[in-house]
């Protein structure tokens, strides 16, 4: 072995990454860091507003204790609103997302036209938050638990869609092809051959979902589509800080027990 | 075998077994479903007036919504772009103090009262909406993309420290154990032991929360926490339907990349 | 009853699975179709059905030209051709039951299927095939929860239910071990008989194809090479179909099979002795 070769086989300094490896990665790390910095500075923001933070925060904590539990009989009915709004908009998604789940997966959609328009519902109704739904919804039906309804069923359909699009995508293909080949109508294919494939998926998002919908429809009422959102909103702009904290801590059960819940049930049935 | 099936004849009929097998509790469960129904429509203060106006009322706002306006796109621009900063500033701040915080929360490398308190901190911090924490930060450092920033901060933050805690909880402790063992220090186990195994999903993750970032950033504007939610909560108050549309659309294109970078670079990431 | 001219297949990849094959069926035979990977068994059998469109040539089934046909007319042909699948294709998360009847599903309405309110009579045709195939009592297992052997029977009896005019069977025993193969092979052929049903068999299993069929069929590259009855597959006519190789010992094998397969296995006698 000539002095080169040792050299190249037992290199003296041993480097984890190649010269060349190790510039690339703090390009990344320098890019990065510019990003965030850039947005931050260019955000313009007062930091002094920042340096009494921590008194205002102070202040906040102090009135906001102790909570005025008399206050809990008023806000009882709006915090049952608020969970009947997340299950009925949970239902009517239940019924909606099937079929377009079917039109967006690649191996069910009749057409290319049909798997666009699904495509594109999913992710409209993504991309919009349930808040700016219920903007929407607010302006249609009026103020109201009806528009919170429609609010998270509108935003939930893209969630729930995309998730059972993309079971759809996985089926074993062998069944399919076997219920074809028996001679089964389309419909048949879909409810014999697909359907029982994917309900587990569809009832464990429909409850993650509804849990989900739990936590979204708590903000409905800043838009005035209903449920807790609608008190919370105004005893903060009245600063009663005292009912603000009653009602974040019964929005703080409420949220854990239902995640409680469809975690439990999620277990159960997968 | 045979003598039972000359015994008896073949039965013609045949109902699939039902997932409760007893009647008594299916149908009591069908009669729960069904009252819930009954109480929560009926609990519901809707005003059916009003909601039955919506129907021409939302074909009258699909109307005004076409064409949508983009004349004026300078609006339009400076919102997007304080959204996207904020998600971008927000991003890079949650994933670095996330770590700390993560790691305190991973119950097998951390002490007890440690491990509480990040809990209780991250618990706390993901069972309210971003637009409750929106108004809050709203209350405490004023209206503007400051209060935004903080509240994608804060989501930020505890969304990626439960998964780097679940991840250090889930990782291989015999590779722990094994750099241990060669008498390392509690940093040189976190950087050879820890980091190698959980920092690809770390990424995954933050990639991810820089995705849903962009998505609540459009919201948080509604309560007057900055970005474009400030914009279009004004037009649908000013009745500015058109532009309400544009805004819409604006969004919808904005997560839409936003999401292809986010899956384009965890893919890569893989 | 089955005739097939000229038989085309090519993928949009370019390859040529199949280039002109010519095959009658005009009595009730089981067909062994043998041939190495990738020769195109599966494509010649997915072309019968049109789950895999044939490119060129014609396929007749009791006169009915099937190439032809629209989407509504194709639906009504597959009733009358029972399909088995290698990989089994059950509808796993379905009971038995549910699976075995999907072979009626070319002949009931979406809301028969949909509440599972199949006709009496189906009903009890299945009741009788899985007594048949052995499963009998297993109606309400799911599919998920039974072995490979008894999958296969499941599918056995799914396609046996459209009462078909032609069986395409695709590699029914790769899956399967060699006893269990035996068993499941057996079990096609006797029921092909039984109901005077011809039968197009896929099968890699040189030996169990000799033993088992009617005809043999031999597939190379797409071209069909060899045509006759399982005495006249020597040597010479399987390094026509496979390519040289030292055939004696699978051969061999063969005839040592139809030692065990003949006389019935003999759990009869251990039966007897646990009965005493």
């Amino acid at each position: 072995m000539t002095p080169a070769d040792h050299a190249a086989r037992y290199p003296e300094v041993w480097r984890k990454f190649s010269p060349r490896q190790t510039v690339v990665r703090y390009i990344w790390f320098a890019g990065i860091v510019f990003v965030a910095a850039w947005s931050l500075r260019h955000l313009e923001i007062p930091w002094e507003y920042f340096l009494d933070a921590h008194e205002q925060v102070a202040d906040l904590v102090v009135r906001m204790y102790p909570p005025a539990w008399d206050h809990f009989g008023q806000i009882l009915d709006p915090l049952l609103e608020t969970i009947h709004i997340a299950t009925l908009g949970t239902i009517v998604t239940f019924g909606i997302s099937l079929p377009i789940a079917i039109i967006s997966a690649r191996n069910t959609t009749p057409n290319v036209v049909t798997w666009f328009i699904g495509r594109f519902i999913l992710v409209a109704s993504r991309s919009i938050n349930t808040v700016v739904w219920a903007l929407i919804f607010v302006a249609i039906f009026g103020p109201g638990p009806m528009a919170g309804i429609w609010a998270v069923a509108f935003r939930s359909i893209g969630f729930m869609g995309k998730l059972i699009a993309e079971a759809i995508e996985e089926v074993d293909a062998g069944a399919v092809e076997a219920i074809e080949a028996t001679g089964a109508s389309r419909l048949q294919v879909l409810m014999i051959g697909v359907l029982p494939q994917v309900l587990p998926v569809i009832y464990g998002t429909t409850v993650y979902r509804w849990d989900i919908n739990i936590r979204e429809s708590t903000v409905l009422g800043f838009v005035g589509a209903g449920g807790i959102g609608i008190q919370l909103y105004s005893s903060i702009n009245q600063f009663q800080w005292d009912e603000v904290s009653v009602m974040l801590l019964s929005v703080f059960g409420v949220v854990v027990v239902s995640e409680w819940i469809s975690a439990t049930v999620r277990e159960k049935i997968t | 075998m045979t003598d039972t099936a000359t015994a008896t004849p073949t039965p013609t009929r045949w109902k699939p077994p039902s997932m409760i097998e007893r009647p008594a509790v299916r149908y009591a469960l069908w009669a729960v479903a069904a009252a819930y129904l009954v109480w929560s429509m009926g609990a519901l203060e809707v005003d059916w007036g009003r909601v039955a106006q919506g129907f021409p009322r939302a074909g009258n706002m699909v109307a005004r919504m076409f064409p949508p306006d983009f004349s004026r796109w300078d609006l339009l621009v400076r919102g997007v772009v304080e959204s996207v900063e904020m998600a971008f500033a927000a991003s890079f701040i949650g994933m670095v103090l996330a770590v700390p915080l993560g790691l305190c929360a991973a119950g097998n490398i951390m002490p007890r009262p440690v491990y509480l308190v990040a809990r209780t901190l991250i618990v706390l911090s993901r069972t309210f909406h971003e637009v409750i924490l929106a108004i809050l930060f709203v209350k405490i450092v004023g209206f503007g993309p400051l209060a935004g920033l903080l509240t994608l901060v804060v989501a930020s933050v505890s969304f990626i420290s439960k998964m780097i805690a679940e991840d250090i909880e889930n990782m291989n402790m015999g590779q722990v154990e094994a750099v241990r063992a060669t008498g390392a220090s509690f940093a040189k186990v976190l950087v050879y032991a820890i980091q190698p195994q959980v920092l690809p999903r770390y990424l995954g993750v933050c990639i991810y929360r820089l995705d849903a970032n962009i998505r609540h950033s459009t919201v948080v504007g509604i309560v007057g926490a900055g970005g474009i939610g400030m914009t279009l909560s004004a037009t649908f108050k000013r009745y500015d339907y058109d532009f309400s549309m544009a805004i819409l659309l604006t969004i919808i294109g904005l997560v839409f990349i936003g999401e292809f970078f986010s899956n384009w670079v965890r893919g890569k990431l893989r | 009853m089955l005739e097939i001219t000229g038989l085309e297949k090519q993928y949009p990849n370019g390859f040529r699975a199949l280039h002109g094959i010519d095959l009658r069926v005009d009595e009730p035979q089981v067909i062994a179709v043998i041939g190495s990977s990738g020769a195109g068994k599966s494509t010649l059998i997915r072309c019968i059905n049109r789950l895999v469109e044939p490119t060129a040539g014609s396929v007749r089934l009791n006169g009915l030209e099937i190439t032809r046909l629209g989407r509504g007319d194709l639906r009504r042909a597959r009733r009358m051709m029972g399909m088995i699948f290698q990989e089994y294709n059950l509808v796993e998360r379905l009971t038995v039951m549910e699976n075995v009847l999907s072979g009626r599903l070319g002949y009931v309405g979406f809301w028969r299927a949909f509440r599972r309110a199949y006709p009496p009579d189906d009903v009890r045709a299945a009741f009788e095939l899985l007594e048949r195939v052995g499963l009998g009592g297993r109606h309400n297992t799911r599919a998920d929860a039974l072995s490979g052997g008894q999958r296969q029977r499941v599918g056995i009896a799914r396609a046996l239910m459209q009462a078909p005019d032609l069986l395409l069977v695709d590699e029914p025993t790769a899956s399967l071990d060699p006893k269990t193969s035996r068993q499941i092979m057996r079990l096609i052929c006797e029921l092909a008989h039984e109901r005077g049903t011809p039968a197009l068999v896929n099968i890699h299993d040189v030996a169990l194809a000799q033993n088992s069929a009617d005809r043999i069929v031999g597939l190379r590259d797409g071209d069909l090479v060899f045509d006759g009855g399982p005495a006249d597959l020597t040597g010479d006519a399987l390094n026509e179909i496979y390519g040289e190789e030292d055939w004696s010992a699978t051969i061999r094998s063969d005839e040592d099979d139809e030692d065990g397969a003949a006389p019935p296995p003999p759990p009869q006698a251990s039966a007897g002795a646990l009965g005493k």
